[in-house]
C-alpha cells in the first residue's frame, strides 16, 4: 500500500494551523509582505508554503483545482488524505494551485457575484522565489505608502483590480515563504 | 461549566498534553469551524467593508455577549498571543472578564489589561485610546452588522443595495437627523465608507472613535455571531464617516476632563454619584486612565495613584 501520502501533515494541527493562519492573515492584510511558515512536508512539486496554506484553509467544503504539474497522484493523494478536499476544474474551484503558467487562463476561475463578491477563487501560485527587490510597486489597503513584490507580470493584476469588488485573490508561495495579493492592491511596473 | 462535568469529560478522552482545558480543542472551536471562519476572514480582508456570511456556531455564552467576536478571536489566536478584552473600554466588567478567562482556559494564552502589550484585543463598543500598532489585531463584537438594516429590513434588498453601491437611503437618514435636530444626531454606530466603496457599520462604538478606524496600523476584524457576518478593515485603509459638506462629521465627546486622571482627549463615561444631581465624568478606557494616573496625572476628584494599594 502506498503510505507516503499519509505523512507530511501538521504534527499538532490546532496549533500549527493557528500559526500558519496568522501568517496568511498578515500576508493578506499587508499585501507584499513575505511571511515564513512551517509544519507541512508535502510531496513535490508542492512547496512547503503551498502545503501549509492548503492544510490551513482546505477541507471537504472547498473544491481545489490542481493546475499543470501539480495535478499528479502524489499531490492528489496527499491533499485527499490530509484535507478531504474534492478536486475540480477551474470553474468550480475555491482554491487553485500551480505555477503561474499552469494556472492560466485566469478568466476560467469564479470572481464572485455582485451580491456575493466573496464567492471567488483564491489562487495559490508557486513561484521560483519571492523577493521585494526590483518588484512591482504595490499600493492600496493594507499598505502604508507603497510596497514592492516581484510578480510574474503586472497588467493582469491591474485588470483583476479593475473588477473590484469582484476579482481573484492570490497567495504566492516559494519554499517555506508566502505573500499575498488581494484584488484591492494597485499594481504598477517598477 | 462545573468542575465535576469537566473531570468527567477529561476521563472520557484522556486529553492531549497541548490542551489547556483538556476536554476542548485549542481555542475551543473545532478545526473545521476555524477553517471556515479563516476563509471568511481572508475574503473579508480582500473586500474591505463587505460583510462575508459565515456559519456562526453556538458558543457557550448567549448571543449579544460577543459570540461573533469570540469566534473571530478563536480563529486568529496563536499560543504566543497576549490577549486583552474590553467592554465599553473597561477591562474589569463581567463580559470582558469572562471572555478573557474563556481564552485563558481554552487557548492557554497570556492576557493583559495594558493596550500596548496586547497582540489581540477583543472589544465591545470601543477602540482603545492608546494608538494601536502594526503588531496588533483588533476584534470587534458586532450586534447588527448591516448599516442599512433599520432603513430596509429585507436582507435581499440590502444586499442588492450594497452591490449597486446604492447608499442614498443612508444619506436621507442623516439628512433627516439634521432636519429634526439641527445636526447629525447619530452618536454611535456611525456609518463609514471603506476605501470609497462599501458602507460599513463600525459596530456601536461612539462616533468619537470613528477617526481611529481610518489609517489604523492594526488589522481590524468584525464578527457578528447572531447575524452570521464577518467583515474587516485592513491596516492603512481609508474609512470615511458619512457626512455633508455643510454638516461635516464631528467626533464628539462630553466637554469635560476626566475626573480621575484629568485627560481632556479621551472618551468619557458619565457616572451618577448621588441622588441630588451629582455626577462625574471618567475615562471609558480604564487602562488609559490607569496609565495616566500611574504617570502622576490626577483629575479633580481623583486620589493620587497607589501601586500596591489594591492588596
Amino acid at each position: 500500500m502506498e503510505t507516503a501520502s499519509l505523512g507530511g501533515g501538521f504534527a499538532d494541527a490546532p496549533v500549527d494551523a493557528a500559526r500558519a493562519f496568522r501568517a496568511c492573515l498578515n500576508a493578506m492584510a499587508r499585501p507584499g509582505r513575505i511571511e515564513t511558515v512551517a509544519g507541512a512536508a508535502p510531496p513535490a512539486p508542492l512547496s512547503v508554503a503551498a502545503g501549509v496554506a492548503l492544510l490551513t484553509l482546505c477541507d471537504p467544503e472547498t473544491p481545489v483545482h490542481l493546475a499543470g504539474a501539480h495535478d499528479c497522484g502524489a499531490v492528489r493523494d496527499w491533499i485527499t488524505f490530509h484535507t478531504g478536499a474534492p478536486f475540480s476544474g477551474p470553474a468550480g474551484a475555491v482554491f487553485a494551485v500551480g505555477s503561474w503558467a499552469a494556472v492560466q487562463p485566469l478568466d476560467a476561475y469564479p470572481i464572485g457575484t455582485a451580491t456575493y463578491p466573496d464567492r471567488s477563487a483564491t489562487l495559490i501560485v508557486e513561484m521560483p522565489g519571492l523577493t521585494a527587490e526590483g518588484g512591482a510597486r504595490l499600493s492600496g489597503p493594507g499598505i502604508r505608502d507603497s510596497a514592492r513584490l516581484a510578480l510574474p507580470e503586472t497588467a493582469v493584476f491591474r485588470r483583476n483590480a479593475a473588477l473590484f469588488p469582484l476579482g481573484l485573490d492570490f497567495i504566492f508561495t516559494a519554499g517555506d515563504r508566502l505573500a499575498a495579493l488581494p484584488r484591492t492592491t494597485r499594481v504598477e511596473d517598477a | 461549566m462545573s468542575a465535576g462535568r469537566r473531570q468527567e469529560r477529561q476521563a472520557g478522552d484522556g486529553g492531549e498534553p497541548s490542551m489547556t482545558e483538556q476536554a476542548y480543542n485549542f481555542a475551543y472551536l473545532d478545526e473545521q469551524t476555524k477553517r471556515m471562519i479563516r476563509r471568511a476572514l481572508l475574503k473579508a480582508l480582500a473586500i474591505p467593508g463587505y460583510q462575508v456570511p459565515f456559519a456562526s456556531r453556538e458558543m457557550p455564552m448567549p448571543y449579544g455577549w460577543g459570540t461573533g467576536g469570540v469566534q473571530v478571536s478563536a480563529a486568529v489566536l496563536t499560543p504566543e498571543d497576549r490577549m486583552k478584552v474590553i467592554d465599553q473600554g473597561a477591562d474589569d466588567t463581567t463580559n470582558a472578564v469572562s471572555i478573557r478567562k474563556f481564552f485563558e482556559r481554552t487557548a492557554g494564552v497570556a492576557t493583559t489589561e495594558r493596550t500596548p502589550e496586547a497582540t489581540v484585543i477583543q472589544t465591545r463598543h470601543r477602540i482603545p485610546e492608546a494608538p494601536l500598532t502594526e503588531n496588533q489585531i483588533l476584534v470587534y463584537q458586532v450586534p447588527i452588522p448591516e448599516p442599512l438594516r433599520f432603513l430596509e429590513p429585507r436582507e435581499t434588498e440590502t444586499r442588492k443595495m450594497h452591490a449597486l453601491e446604492e447608499y442614498g437611503l443612508m444619506h436621507v437618514k442623516l439628512y433627516e437627523d439634521i432636519a429634526r435636530h439641527g445636526h447629525i444626531a447619530t452618536a454611535y454606530a456611525y456609518p463609514v465608507k471603506v476605501e470609497g466603496r462599501y458602507v460599513m457599520d463600525p459596530s456601536p462604538i461612539p462616533k468619537f472613535d470613528n477617526p481611529k478606524i481610518a489609517g489604523c496600523p492594526a488589522i481590524q476584524l468584525y464578527g457578528a455571531g447572531r447575524e452570521q457576518r464577518i467583515y474587516a478593515v485592513p491596516p492603512w485603509t481609508a474609512a470615511e464617516s458619512l457626512d455633508f459638506e455643510d454638516h461635516p462629521f464631528e467626533a464628539s465627546k462630553a466637554d469635560h476632563p476626566c475626573a480621575l486622571c484629568g485627560a481632556e482627549d479621551s472618551y468619557l463615561d458619565e457616572v451618577i454619584i448621588d441622588d441630588t444631581g451629582g455626577r462625574m465624568f471618567v475615562c471609558s478606557d480604564t487602562d488609559y486612565c490607569r496609565a495616566r494616573r500611574e504617570a502622576g496625572h490626577t483629575g479633580a476628584m481623583g486620589a493620587p495613584y497607589e501601586t500596591e494599594a489594591q492588596a
